[in-house]
Order: structure tokens, then sequence, then C-alpha cells
């Protein structure tokens, strides 16, 4: 239909283009608003998970009481955010071991009966020693800190 | 041309003919038509107080916990002093907007027939935001809060027979606890909302019905010179101008002063110099403390509390001396009446200010 067509000159696109300007100005403002109201709340709903992050980062955990663990037991506690084990073996020897399932995430703990550290949730079973995986549904072996004796406390470290 | 879409949708929901009411609705338009805004500005401080308030439910705690709760809000929480400072000024600026509502209304004879209930609704959602700023006042618990509301539940306390029971029961207990906390919390984030809220839809609704009010001046005009714009997008864009304004306020306000957190409350501690109730309570808690002097004793109290509430009542029934569509003796009457509880309600509040000793 011929009559409804409108006369595309330099004249017409002009007003049309000024409203593009202008949507996009109002579109520009409105998301530098958003952005400015919007940064301070994310970082404040995010705030816990920031503080997790950062307590995570913890590079050793010392120990007071540690020493006095009887023989073939272990010590929970928190290294950062996690919970962890200190095993003390018969032999006075001693391991710092993750407590987090690798398979998903359940705290396990330590069998002295079978020398073994077992998962409650699935059955996994992984070696008190090394913290290697030895059965059940974990696909990696607990990690492994560093620990040393010093002033008569125990320090476990990052590896 | 409408979409399938929109037809499939329009069809169901029938959002055409509100579209419809948004384009035809038409806006008066005069030299006080800048006073058509502030209830609308009072509208938005409301939203972020719901906002913020959301936000603060997060992180805050009540019981023996709040000072702790807020303490963190305020120095560990990203973040947290900016939501808290908003809270607490989005507040204020929204009793204050919600004043300069209600004496621009009062002065423009906008409460007159037949407007009685946005008048009376009005004042509900009033009270009811000061009692949201008393008991949102203590949830800090901080030294200036914790008098503040010792003081404010000690009045109820001087009604015979029945007064300490009354404030016992509001406390939890013969002293302000964490059981007070606790109410206050109840009260603030349930009930209050709960009442608030369709009180607020009656109030948006009535003036969906009968429109903005012509102030006198207009309704003296004849029908052909009075002006008038439409709602969308005309007023609407005026009034989210205003809202941009007064979040532009609230921001400055909120980021360059932020809110205070003084000392935890300690009940062994003798009340701070310079204690005081939030500046929309000033102006009574001085009266009190002025009739108290005159009138020493129980009754000092009680005749100023008297006052206060024979003010109130006339100041509510105004649309009914004064319900003549036309200028008259009453009229004139009721806006000496409103133009004296201006006079008295800046003069006590300044002079309540002013006898504070400066020790912060």
């Amino acid at each position: 239909m011929p009559e409804e067509k409108i006369p595309s000159d330099a004249s017409a696109s002009d007003p049309e283009r000024r409203d593009i300007l202008k949507f996009a100005a109002a579109g520009v403002l409105g998301a530098a608003y958003a952005g400015l109201v919007g940064y301070p709340v994310y970082r404040y709903l995010a705030s816990p998970v920031e503080t997790a992050a950062a307590e995570g980062q913890v590079k050793q955990v010392v120990l007071d009481d540690a020493l006095k663990t009887p023989r073939n037991s272990a010590l929970m506690f928190k290294f950062g955010q996690n919970p962890a084990m200190l095993i003390h073996h018969d032999d006075d020897t001693w391991t710092a071991l993750s407590a987090v399932c690798t398979h998903l995430g359940c705290t396990v703990g330590y069998q002295p009966d079978k020398k073994i550290i077992f998962c409650p949730c699935h059955g996994g079973t992984y070696d008190p020693n090394s913290g290697a995986n030895l059965g059940g549904p974990p696909p990696k072996p607990l990690a492994e800190y560093k620990t040393q004796i010093a002033n008569g406390k125990m320090v476990v470290s990052r590896a | 041309m409408r979409s399938p879409l929109a037809r499939w949708l329009d069809e169901r929901l029938g959002y055409s003919a509100l579209l419809e009411l948004a384009t035809h609705k038409q806006v008066p338009e005069h030299k006080y038509s800048f006073w058509y805004y502030w209830g609308g500005i009072t509208l938005f401080f409301f939203t972020v107080m719901c906002f913020t308030g959301v936000l603060l439910l997060l992180y805050y705690r009540p019981g023996d916990e709040a000072y702790q709760s807020v303490r963190s809000i305020t120095y560990d929480i990203q973040f947290g002093w900016l939501i808290r400072s908003t809270h607490s000024w989005s507040a204020n600026l929204m009793i204050a907007s919600a004043f300069v509502h209600m004496f621009s209304t009062f002065f423009l004879k906008a409460y007159r027939r037949p407007r009685e209930f946005l008048w009376f609704s009005g004042i509900v959602l009033l009270l009811l935001a000061m009692v949201f700023g008393f008991s949102g006042y203590l949830l800090p618990m901080d030294d200036l809060s914790y008098f503040a509301t010792k003081v404010g539940l000690g009045i109820p306390a001087v009604i015979p027979m029945v007064g300490p029971w009354i404030s016992n029961l509001v406390r939890g207990g013969p002293d302000i606890s964490g059981f007070t906390v606790s109410r206050f919390f109840a009260l603030h984030v349930v009930v209050l909302p709960a009442l608030f809220i369709p009180v607020l839809l009656l109030h948006l609704g009535l003036i969906q019905k009968h429109g903005m009010s012509l102030p006198p001046s207009e309704l003296d005009k004849p029908e052909g010179k009075r002006k008038t714009i439409p709602f969308f997008p005309n007023f609407a864009m005026k009034d989210l101008a205003a809202w941009l304004i007064a979040l532009n306020v609230l921001a400055f306000c909120a980021a360059v002063f932020p809110w205070p957190l003084g000392p935890a409350a300690d009940a062994l501690k003798p009340a701070p110099m310079d204690i005081h109730p939030e500046w929309y309570f000033m102006s009574s808690f001085e009266v009190l403390k002025l009739f108290g002097k005159w009138i020493p004793g129980e009754f000092g109290e009680f005749a100023g509390l008297g006052l206060f509430n024979l003010g109130l009542v006339l100041w509510v029934l105004v649309p009914f001396f004064d319900a003549e569509r036309r200028s008259g003796a009453w009229a004139r009457r009721a806006t000496w009446f409103g133009l004296a509880v201006v006079g008295i309600l800046l003069f006590t509040t300044i002079w309540g200010y002013a006898v504070l000793p400066a020790v912060r």
C-alpha cells in the first residue's frame, strides 16, 4: 500500500535519531544507578563468603594441647574453615589430614580398631598415614598437612 | 499493532484496561502542584526502608546479641555501614516528607469532602511510621537507644492503675533487656508492616478513586480555565524525577554522614547527658519535660500527655469542622489552627535541641 509509506528524507529521521539517543542516555544513566546501588548490595550479600575465603587462607594452626592426644586416636580441629584431624599413631608419629571427604564433603572419622579413616556417608575409606583413598567412592586422597612440634605445641601447616 | 504475545497475555491478565486508565488519567497542574510530589517521595522512602530492612535482617540478631550483630554489620560486613545508614536516613527522610505531605494537604484543604478517609488513613500511616521509628530506634541497643527507649516506655507508666502494668508488658520485664529487643523486633518487622501495608494500599486506592485534590484557589476558577497534564507519561516522569532527587539526597546523607553507633547499652551506667529521642519525638519530649517542671509529680506528665492527645484528636477531626468547599470562618480557623500546630511543633523542637548539652 503506497499511501502508508513514510517519505524517508533526512528531516524525518532526525527526531527518530534523537529518540534513540535519548533512550541510550536514559539506559546509560539507569545502568549507572543500578550499578551504584547494586555494587554495595552485592558486596553486602557476599560479605560472609569473602570472610570465609579470607579465613580459608590460613597457613598454619597451633594446637596447644594436641600432644596429650593418646596413641591410636585422632583429634578433630579446624584448619581455617574446614574440619581437619590430627592422628597420633601407635609408633608415636603424627599425621594431620583434612577431614573433608573428597567424595561429597562429609566429615570423616578415625576408627582405632581398624586403623582406618572412614566416611559414614557412603562408606569411603582412607589410609590414616597418607590420606590415600583405599575404598569406596572417594576419587582423591585427603589433603595432608605438615606437622611439627615446637615448644610443646603441635604446629600444623599447609604442605 | 500489538504482538500475538501481548494479546495472549492481555486476554488473561486484562492489563490493557490499566494502561487505558494510565493514559487517560489527568493530573491538575497549577502553582501548588509542587506539593503533589511529597506523597510519592514518602512512598519512595518507604520502599527503600523495605529493601534495606530486608538486607539488615540477613545479619541482625535480636535479643542479647543485638548490639554485637549491629556492630558487626557496621564494622565487619562489606558496605554494612552504608545499608544501615541508608535505612536510618531513609526512616528520618520518610517521616520528614510525610510531615511535609501532611501539612501541605492540610493547608491546601485536601481533607475536605469526599477525601476524609485519605486524611484519616494518612494520619494512621504517620502514627504507625512513628511507632516504626520508636521500635527501630531500640534495635541496635547502644546507650542512646537504650535510654531513649527507657524514657519512652516510662511515659505510659504514668497512666493511673494500668500504666505500670502496660510498661512492664511492653518491656517484657521491669527493665529493658534482650526480651524488649525481641519484642520490638517482632513489632518492627512483622506486626507493623502487616498493619501499615493495608492502610497504605487503602490510602493509594483512595487517591486513585478521588484523584488529586484541587486547592481552593483552583476550585474558584471556572472548570475550563483549570490546566491538567496526562498522568502518563508526563506526571509519572516528574514523579520519577522527584524519586531520583530523593535517592540522590538519601545517598548523599547516608554516605557522607554515616549513622553512628554508640557504646553498648549498660544498665549500670548513668544515662548520657545529651539523652534525647529522635527529632520527631523531640516536641513531645520537650513538652513533657516542661510540664514536669511546671507541675511537679506524675500529674504534670499526665497533663502534658493529655494536651498532646487533645491536639491530635482535633487534628484528626479537622475535616468535620472545615467541611465547606469554599472559604468561610471555619476554613480560616482551620488554617490558623494548622499554623499554630506548626509553630508549636517547631518552637518546642528547637527548644528541645537548644537545651541539650553538647557532649558529643
